[in-house]
């Protein structure tokens, strides 16, 4: 007896010295310009969850291979042709921008790399186009927006004006938003992706005379957005809504008091009260210096999910059917809270409403406010039909 | 469509279309009198916004980072001009376009190297940051209502500078023919530079001023360096007040355009048709001003060749 489990011992040990030695992730994100803030702080919470874990993934040395693609679709398309061809990457994470995203994952679903998104959640891999390599670990890119909806509703707010970049993520965010609003939508404007005036649309919208305005304008055109909302003084005619993204750390930041008041919608908070994201929100500010966004506590989920997942396949990364199940999965305590993956991949999860006030210690930071949606699931899920392994 | 929207878009247009110009003037005068394509005015526009936000956040004061970054500029923008730029003037355009895209590349990479990748926050000065009453619920933020005093003010001060002055008489005549200018014993050579500081400390200027509303981040300067080349082309190479003149039809055109033609567009088209064409019309509007220019008149609006 104790012969066998001896043998069965030494047999583990060769399987799991015959498995891969080394995982490799692909990190690539925006990390120069006006919106480098998002994909510093999805880079810094995946390297904190690294760090925590002695460098491995799963008990697997894990080495990140970090790329900036400057937000610019082209950059990241010869990003990852080298990543693929040259790194041989396992996997590949870090993409802000759903622009860039639908650009490169082509590539990368074709050569069968797992691509797991810390941000960007487009609709063209939430339904039709599902993909048994493609992972979504923040949102879809609808949740917040629906959230937000569903929030200027229970508000009583009749009439709102739209605004949002014209890219695939700015179109997602107005369709989220519409879906759960009922009240009229006066005006829907689309700006430039990457744009920075906003003085032409801000005189339309003041024209428009709106009850409120809600606006997806992520990284530096949230914060230039609310800077010239502010400063023509638009904040004292109507309310301004937006999602987290726009009312996150790095944009409190840069604005400060006049955005004492908004409310905004998201997946996450920073006093969320979990334990897991407790360690997280104190382990970040103990790092960094400062408080984390919803970016980083993607990011920090995401390394901590391929943990999960590659110590279930015990290290074995090269056996894709495992990994994609292990994946599927998600065995492991999100700082969110409750998180499990739909059939598309995509996550089932609860969104909630923020403030934004000045706590005890004078920090102009997010509240908690309550939950908008719980256990929300995304409206494309039904219309993918997964490919088993 | 109402009398304060087109009110507050017209200021909109002016204020864009006057920053336009602190940077075409510059380059207009470059092209026309030496004859050279300086694909780096762009550059000098980030080094002076850099400038205005590092000097601003070391002194605190709004003012003096905008002088310190106009001077600090000029002084750049002179030496790059005698030690690199001078040696081109001979050279045929493709040279000029390969050797200043080099500076684009190197300026950057510089200004990486020097303030890090990420975008700098310029913030106006705290008395400019909210709406100034205008008129009957026509409020106008203050900081812009400044940039736009700025800019006609420089625009007056040009136009004394080009056309009462000596300089300005140099100028003119090394921008209506060179070489006639040259064979009458105007030394070029010191006109040439003081020209290329004049027009880098304009640049500075409008990148400080702009910085607050914009972002002071690396490759700021390439996509206004494009509006730039677009103003000068209308209003005429090397005719300040053709790059007056075209500067402020740009910036109206695209600031109208933006509103106008989503909402004219939607009167006629069904809402997602309208929401798709809108903003990308709206985007090639002032190319095709441009287009619609160079077809009629060639040489631009005024042009400074007889």
């Amino acid at each position: 007896m104790k012969k066998t489990i001896a043998a069965l011992v030494l047999a583990g040990l060769a399987s799991a010295a015959s498995a891969t030695d080394q995982i490799r992730i692909g990190f690539m994100s925006t990390l120069s310009g006006p919106s480098a803030a998002l994909g510093i702080d999805i880079r810094d919470a995946f390297a904190l969850a690294l760090k925590a874990n002695g460098g491995r993934l799963g008990g697997v040395p894990a080495e990140m291979i970090v790329v900036d693609d400057q937000m610019n679709p082209d950059t990241g398309k010869q990003l990852v042709a080298r990543l693929l061809k040259k790194d041989r990457v396992d996997v590949v994470t870090g993409i802000v921008f759903s622009n860039v995203m639908l650009a490169v994952a082509p590539a990368i679903l074709d050569n069968q790399t797992f691509l797991v998104s810390a941000n960007a959640g487009p609709g063209a891999y939430s339904g039709e186009g599902c993909n048994p390599y493609f992972y979504a670990v923040s949102w879809q890119n609808d949740g917040y927006h629906e959230a937000a909806g569903h929030y200027a509703t229970t508000k009583g707010l009749k009439n709102v004006v739209l605004l949002a970049p014209n890219y695939p993520a700015g179109k997602d965010a107005l369709t989220g938003f519409k879906r759960l609003y009922k009240g009229q939508v006066v005006d829907e404007i689309y700006t430039k992706l990457g744009q920075l005036d906003f003085a032409a649309e801000l005189a339309q919208v003041r024209a428009a005379k709106p009850e409120a305005v809600y606006i997806f304008q992520p990284g530096g055109m949230g914060i230039n957005f609310i800077k010239q909302w502010v400063a023509a003084g638009l904040n004292r005619q109507m309310t301004l809504i937006t999602p987290g993204f726009s009312a996150d750390e790095d944009v409190i930041k840069a604005v400060g008091d006049p955005m004492l008041g908004m409310f905004n919608t998201s997946h996450w908070a920073h006093d969320l009260g979990n334990a897991e994201n407790r360690r997280f929100v104190a382990d970040f500010q103990k790092e960094y210096g400062r408080t984390p966004t919803v970016y980083a506590a993607q990011g920090y989920d995401t390394a901590r999910l391929l943990d999960a997942a590659v110590r279930e396949i015990k290290g074995r990364v090269e056996d894709k059917p495992a990994f994609g199940k292990a994946l599927a999965a998600a065995p492991f305590k999100s700082v969110r809270g409750d998180f499990r993956f739909n059939v598309n991949h995509f996550p089932v999860q609860s969104y909630y409403l923020r403030q934004i006030w000045r706590d005890p210690g004078g920090r102009v930071t997010n509240k908690l406010v309550s939950t908008v949606l719980t256990n929300h699931a995304d409206f494309y899920a039904s219309a993918c039909r997964m490919k088993p392994w | 469509m109402d009398a304060i929207l087109l009110a507050e878009q017209a200021l909109n247009g002016l204020q864009f279309g006057l920053m336009l110009f602190l940077l075409a003037a510059g380059l207009t005068l470059v092209f026309g009198i030496m004859d050279m394509i300086n694909l780096a005015h762009g550059s000098l526009y980030m080094v002076g916004a850099y400038l205005a936000a590092s000097v601003a956040t070391a002194s605190g004061s709004f003012v003096l980072a905008v002088l310190a970054a106009m001077a600090g500029t000029a002084v750049l923008g002179a030496l790059l001009e005698g030690s690199l730029l001078r040696h081109l003037y001979q050279r045929d355009h493709l040279h000029q376009v390969l050797a200043t895209f080099g500076l684009i590349l190197m300026a950057n990479e510089a200004v990486r190297m020097i303030w890090g990748p990420e975008a700098l926050s310029l913030n106006p000065p705290q008395a400019l940051s909210g709406p100034v009453e205008l008129g009957a619920e026509l409020f106008y933020p203050a900081y812009r209502l400044m940039i736009i005093a700025v800019g006609l003010a420089v625009a007056v001060l040009l136009y004394f500078l080009v056309a009462h002055t000596r300089l300005g008489m140099l100028v003119r005549a090394g921008a209506s023919n060179r070489e006639m200018a040259r064979i009458m014993g105007v030394r070029v050579r010191l006109v040439f530079t003081l020209v290329f500081a004049i027009g880098a400390a304009l640049c500075a200027l409008a990148g400080a001023l702009l910085g607050p509303l914009l972002a002071v981040q690396v490759g700021m300067g390439e996509s206004v360096l494009i509006l730039a080349f677009v103003v000068i082309v209308i209003g005429g190479i090397g005719s300040v007040r053709g790059a007056f003149v075209g500067a402020l039809l740009v910036g109206m055109v695209d600031t109208m355009g933006r509103t106008l033609l989503p909402m004219s567009l939607r009167a006629v088209l069904p809402p997602s048709v309208a929401a798709n064409l809108g903003p990308a019309l709206a985007s090639i509007l002032i190319y095709v001003l441009m287009a619609g220019v160079l077809f009629f008149r060639p040489q631009g609006l005024f042009p400074a060749r007889g």
